[in-house]
């Protein structure tokens, strides 16, 4: 701020309050159709203020689900949507840490060739090769199962640049340092490389996981068996009935809860989430 | 480039290993095979394939259904790019003013980030639906008969609304953080030589602020591209009559529902460039980024 003019001080929270409305006025809305009772939704206008339905909705919906749109328990979506995003995390972050340390640590021929297959997935989006990815995902037999779910999504040019980044920012003289002490390549990599890069390795968890969570597609695609829906995907086969038989208040309870474990972490640990946003645009 | 480097010859391939089988099977294989395709034409039950080289492009630019989906497509991703850049700069120059209260603000405004932009689209859809959405009934009292059922506009609008208010909270961040980069001497020496408020915005802090603005946008319109494609699948589906059936939907349609396969993928090809082109766009922004 350059200088106090109150009158455009007063604009600016009135702009931020406008905007903080605006954006939790679906959320709100969504929250609320969640309290009622299924007949709130027959006639005239949605309601605006919580009812008392509110428990037993999401008791429902956590614990059976709602058999007339084939909607499983959530209680198990929300756990194959927690594994999915885990795994998708996880596996990123280690066959791209361990890959970054491999292009970075050492010279091998081919080395630029491996470096520029990694990169070209940053232009290939599941969404322009669905059709083929599904055909050899179906062909492996992975179709219903988590590995199909998780697997095919991740490789991560991204977060192989980022580690990159990280440790060419390493000084060499760490590594001759620990070379004279006689530690080897992977005992370098073990007790030098993870340990400094713990923060990087944090904040790109938080974004990955947000990733990984709110897949909607893929898993659409490779799971038919309910076993295996995440509760994202699992949205649309329930809003779908929707529009037919009025079950509003179980669509929006299912879409509060499936947006509440990604918002949750990016308010809880907000720092690592804008780091990590930043860096992996680097 | 490090000087000092391990010597192990075998032991760099087996760290790669499992992103580079990951990356083949999966990214390149599954792509090269989408090129392949898109040179052939296979009969309604699939027994017979022959070669036709680009005869699946010069077909799709004949289509007037794939050319209004490129239409669609422009429409949709600038409104989408204008609607959360704008409102996010707007955010973003009202947090700059802030002292005190700007991180209250922010974590306010960026957390729809993490909502699923499936999400995003059913909540939009309950308020507008025609029959008990708030929305219509609003504009019922205003004298517009709202129906995104019927009407290809109003879905447009639709999904534009939806798409964007998720799109708002990456913006704002990215905003904040390139104008906070802007010195304050600029400002404050403008401000002492008499200029206002609206003039440092158009003379300082918009043209220090382009190279953000620039690369939000590549990034919406990748966003709106791609990313989008879960808000139209749970909401319009492409319709009515094809208002909203972006490239990328149209895609999954001819080849999964349509299983028209070299028309797909020939598509896919398409917007494989697509994306080539804007990553390179982006890259090359970096660089200059770096220089500068």
């Amino acid at each position: 701020m350059v200088e106090d003019r109150p009158i455009l001080n007063l604009l600016a929270h009135l702009v931020l309050i406008m905007g903080v409305l605006v954006v939790a006025f679906p959320v709100w809305l969504a929250f609320v159709a969640s309290t009622h009772e299924a007949t709130a939704f027959t006639s005239g206008v949605i309601p605006l203020w919580p009812g008392t339905q509110g428990p037993e909705n999401y008791a429902v919906m956590l614990g059976q689900g709602v058999s007339t749109s084939g909607a499983p328990p959530l209680m198990l979506m929300m756990t194959n949507s927690l594994i999915m995003a885990l795994i998708i995390a996880c596996g990123k972050i280690a066959i791209s840490i361990t890959s970054a340390f491999a292009i970075v640590y050492f010279r091998f021929p081919f080395r630029n060739l491996a470096f520029w297959a990694i990169f070209i997935t940053l232009m290939l989006p599941v969404e322009v090769r669905i059709v083929p990815t599904f055909k050899v995902v179906a062909d492996l037999g992975l179709l219903n199962s988590y590995a199909g779910l998780t697997v095919p999504l991740i490789a991560s040019a991204t977060a192989t640049f980022l580690f990159r980044q990280v440790f060419l920012t390493i000084p060499d003289e760490l590594m001759e340092a620990a070379r004279i002490d006689g530690a080897g390549p992977m005992k370098f990599f073990r007790d030098m490389l993870i340990p400094l890069s713990r923060t990087n390795i944090a904040a790109l968890f938080v974004i990955l996981f947000i990733y990984g969570w709110n897949q909607y597609l893929w898993p659409l695609l490779v799971t038919t068996d309910a076993k295996f829906y995440t509760v994202v995907a699992g949205i649309k086969r329930m809003a779908e009935v929707a529009d037919a038989i009025p079950q509003w208040n179980f669509v929006m309870a299912a879409v509060m809860l499936a947006m509440l474990p990604p918002v949750a972490v990016v308010v809880f640990m907000q720092r690592l989430f804008v780091k990590g946003l930043v860096e992996t645009e680097k | 480039m490090k000087r000092t480097i391990f010597g192990n010859q075998g032991l760099p391939w087996l760290l790669l290993a499992p992103q580079l089988a990951v990356t083949l099977v999966f990214f390149l294989w599954p792509a090269g095979q989408a090129v392949w395709q898109s040179f052939l034409r296979e009969d309604a039950f699939g027994l017979k394939t022959s070669f036709i080289g680009l005869e699946n492009y010069a077909a799709l630019f004949r289509d007037p259904q794939y050319l209004n989906s490129m239409q669609v497509t422009a429409v949709f991703s600038i409104s989408v790019a204008v609607l959360s850049l704008g409102l996010a700069l707007l955010l973003a120059l009202a947090v700059d003013r802030m002292l005190a209260s700007s991180r209250i603000y922010t974590t306010l405004l960026v957390w729809p980030y993490a909502v699923a932009p499936v999400v995003a689209g059913i909540m939009w859809w309950f308020i507008f639906n025609p029959t008990i959405g708030i929305m219509p009934y609003v504009l019922r009292q205003m004298g517009y008969d709202w129906n995104h059922g019927l009407n290809g506009n109003d879905a447009m609008v639709l999904v534009v609304i939806a798409s964007s208010w998720k799109q708002i909270s990456y913006n704002f961040l990215f905003f904040v953080a390139g104008l906070q980069a802007i010195p304050a001497s600029l400002r404050e020496a403008a401000a002492i030589d008499g200029a206002g408020p609206v003039k440092r915005f158009f003379t300082i802090t918009l043209p220090l602020l382009s190279p953000t603005t620039f690369f939000l946008l590549v990034v919406t319109i990748t966003y709106t591209l791609f990313d989008t494609f879960p808000v139209i699948h749970a909401t319009t589906e492409g319709g009515p009559a094809q208002s909203t059936n972006i490239l990328v939907y149209k895609v999954f349609n001819d080849g999964f529902l349509g299983l028209n396969l070299g028309s797909s993928a020939a598509q896919s090809v398409i917007l494989m460039a697509i994306v080539i082109g804007l990553t390179v766009i982006q890259f090359r922004w970096i660089e200059r980024r770096v220089e500068y």
